[in-house]
């Protein structure tokens, strides 16, 4: 085991790139960092290409939802260094109604397909990405499923309703 | 020798669309492939044909409701996705499970894991045109669905087991079954690599037949016996252990080239730690003093046995509460991990505290690894093709999500 944890991330992230760090907090065991939109694309890049992170492998990433926040949209990815068993998160925000990030498609083939799905579902724009179109809901969708005031079945049901149970 | 007349005609290739129904795809995917002869040049997944939106369902429904959308994603190892949920509510919640539990639900995981890799490898066989095995080795599966079904009540799409523990103990039939099964399936196990591991067509066939390289499958995302394969011992029971199982001595097989028939022996040889895996269990359940506990001591989660819920008021209003969303869910956002049939299979939950998850993300192995499949069977034959989809393991519940 190297001297990798979560400090020694920390520091080397906000040496690097200051102010584009807006938070590092750990959640359950979990590093999550959360970076501004212009520089996560770097940030991840860096994560890869340090000799001691090293964090290889992209484990996965979704898009997220927050309609009552300011930044309303973000991305979560989670990276994984295997052969010191290190795992970090980094999220990133926006305020746009339709949001672009940068693709990590460069970086990993695997974030195609992953990028699609966040397309599909929060119709988030990812810049560089060579084929973004929907990938598990049909063409002519309308709207963007997984965005929080998408109806998942007939808005007039009561019996699921919150302020059923006091709300 | 052709004379300055000649047309030479400018090569035409053949569209063929395979699936998304077809029998050797084992699921519903589409590949329209661009072919030159038999050799494919090119191949376009479309996959999304079984979507159902778990993730948004996900939203609306109270954990313990969770469980059953989980069933279906790898539908071939449901329990051990109904665990790695259970496990990422408990880890979210901080509970603690008894160790009983713990190693009753290892013998459950690693069953699942050879019912899923029965069928992966003896389909293999079939698609390489091997039947016999496939046959003779498909009634073990019927076997560990019957000790399933004694746990549970269900076959396929199990909902084994609860948040907190287990719904119920293991009954004498189902450890009378278990035994048996433990007894009597490294035979038949044997019978099948007999017919296959050595056998000189089957070799042939998926030898050198699509292979992948460690660096690729990497950057694939590829995890699980897939990756095992092509010479990466990546385990997550091994790097993040869970529900003890850094207690057990088993092995990492791993293969060396990627290929199909690499694919096959590590899943084959993962049958066999699976198998040593339960025994290890087994006698560590008898070493162990606590021989009743089922479940932790978490009442807002664990539902009350039904003889409580209707005699006493303390079952009944946490039954009510339990059923309707009323205990208290810490707020948090965790992500668990487990290996699943195919490979790490991840939960994302983000808890506000509501009754529902905020967000829930399943990190899907195939859903991942599948857009390999294109570059992995380009300029190879069709019939590898249809070898290589089948030993990839992709499950389409799982792809679609």
């Amino acid at each position: 085991m190297s001297e990798l944890n979560n400090e020694f991330v920390i520091e080397h992230l906000k040496v690097k790139f200051g102010d584009a760090i807006l938070s590092a907090e750990v959640l359950y065991d979990f590093l999550t960092v959360t970076v501004t939109n212009k520089e996560i694309f770097n940030v991840i890049q860096f994560l890869k290409s340090d000799e001691t992170i090293n964090c290889h492998f992209l484990t996965t990433m979704c898009g997220l939802h927050y309609p009552d926040a300011k930044e309303s949209f973000g991305m979560m990815y989670q990276l994984h260094n295997m052969p010191d068993n290190y795992r970090i998160r980094l999220k990133v925000f926006s305020s746009d109604a339709d949001p672009i990030f940068k693709s990590l498609t460069v970086l990993w083939p695997s974030a195609n397909w992953m990028e699609r799905e966040a397309y599909d579902f929060f119709g988030f724009k990812f810049e560089g990405h060579p084929n973004l179109r929907r990938i598990l809901n049909m063409d002519s969708l309308e709207g963007w499923p997984m965005r929080k005031e998408f109806p998942l079945e007939d808005p007039f049901r009561m019996d699921k309703d919150d302020k059923m149970f006091g709300r | 020798m052709p004379d300055s007349n000649t047309i030479i005609p400018a090569k035409e290739y053949t569209t063929l669309n395979l699936g998304p129904t077809h029998p050797a795809t084992h699921g519903i995917f589409q590949n329209v492939l661009k072919m030159d002869g038999e050799i494919i040049i090119e191949a376009e997944p479309t996959i999304g044909y079984i979507h159902r939106s778990f993730e948004k369902l996900a939203e609306r429904r109270p954990f313990y409701q969770i469980t059953p959308i989980t069933d279906r994603l790898n539908y071939c190892s449901s329990p051990i996705n109904n665990m790695g949920w259970h496990m990422t509510v408990e880890k979210l919640a901080g509970i603690e499970i008894p160790k009983r539990v713990q190693y009753l639900r290892v013998i459950i995981m690693e069953l699942s894991r050879i019912s899923d890799h029965i069928i992966c490898n003896s389909v293999i066989g079939v698609d390489s045109g091997a039947m016999t095995g496939f046959l003779y080795i498909f009634q073990w599966r019927e076997k560990i669905y019957e000790i399933f079904e004694e746990l549970c009540g269900a076959r396929l799409t199990t909902n084994i087991g609860r948040i907190g523990g287990l719904e119920r103990d293991f009954s004498p039939v189902a450890w009378q079954k278990l035994n048996d099964f433990l007894a009597d399936f490294p035979a038949g196990l044997k019978e099948f690599d007999d017919l296959l591991v050595r056998n000189r067509i089957f070799m042939d066939r998926t030898i050198k037949c699509c292979p992948i390289s460690a660096e690729m499958a990497l950057d694939y995302g590829f995890t699980g016996p897939n990756l095992r394969a092509a010479g990466v011992d990546y385990d997550v029971r091994v790097i993040n252990p869970y529900s003890s199982y850094d207690e057990f001595e088993f092995e990492v097989p791993i293969g060396t080239n990627g290929d199909t028939y690499d694919r096959f022996m590590v899943r084959d040889e993962e049958m066999w730690q699976s198998l040593s895996i339960i025994r290890q269990a087994i006698a560590k359940l008898d070493r162990l003093e606590d021989k009743t506990s089922i479940h932790a001591d978490v009442p807002e989660f664990y539902l009350p046995p039904k003889e409580d819920v209707y005699n006493t008021m303390e079952g009944l209003i946490w039954h009510f509460k339990i059923v309707m969303g009323e205990t208290t869910i810490p707020k948090g956002e965790v992500y668990h991990c487990v290996e699943g049939g195919n490979g790490e299979l991840g939960f994302y939950l983000v808890s506000d505290g509501g009754r529902t998850p905020y967000r829930l993300h399943f990190r899907r192995p195939c859903f991942i690894y599948y857009q390999a499949y294109q570059e992995m069977v380009k300029g190879s034959m069709l019939s590898d093709a249809i070898l290589t989809m089948s030993s990839m393991n992709v499950i389409a519940g799982e792809l679609d999500a």
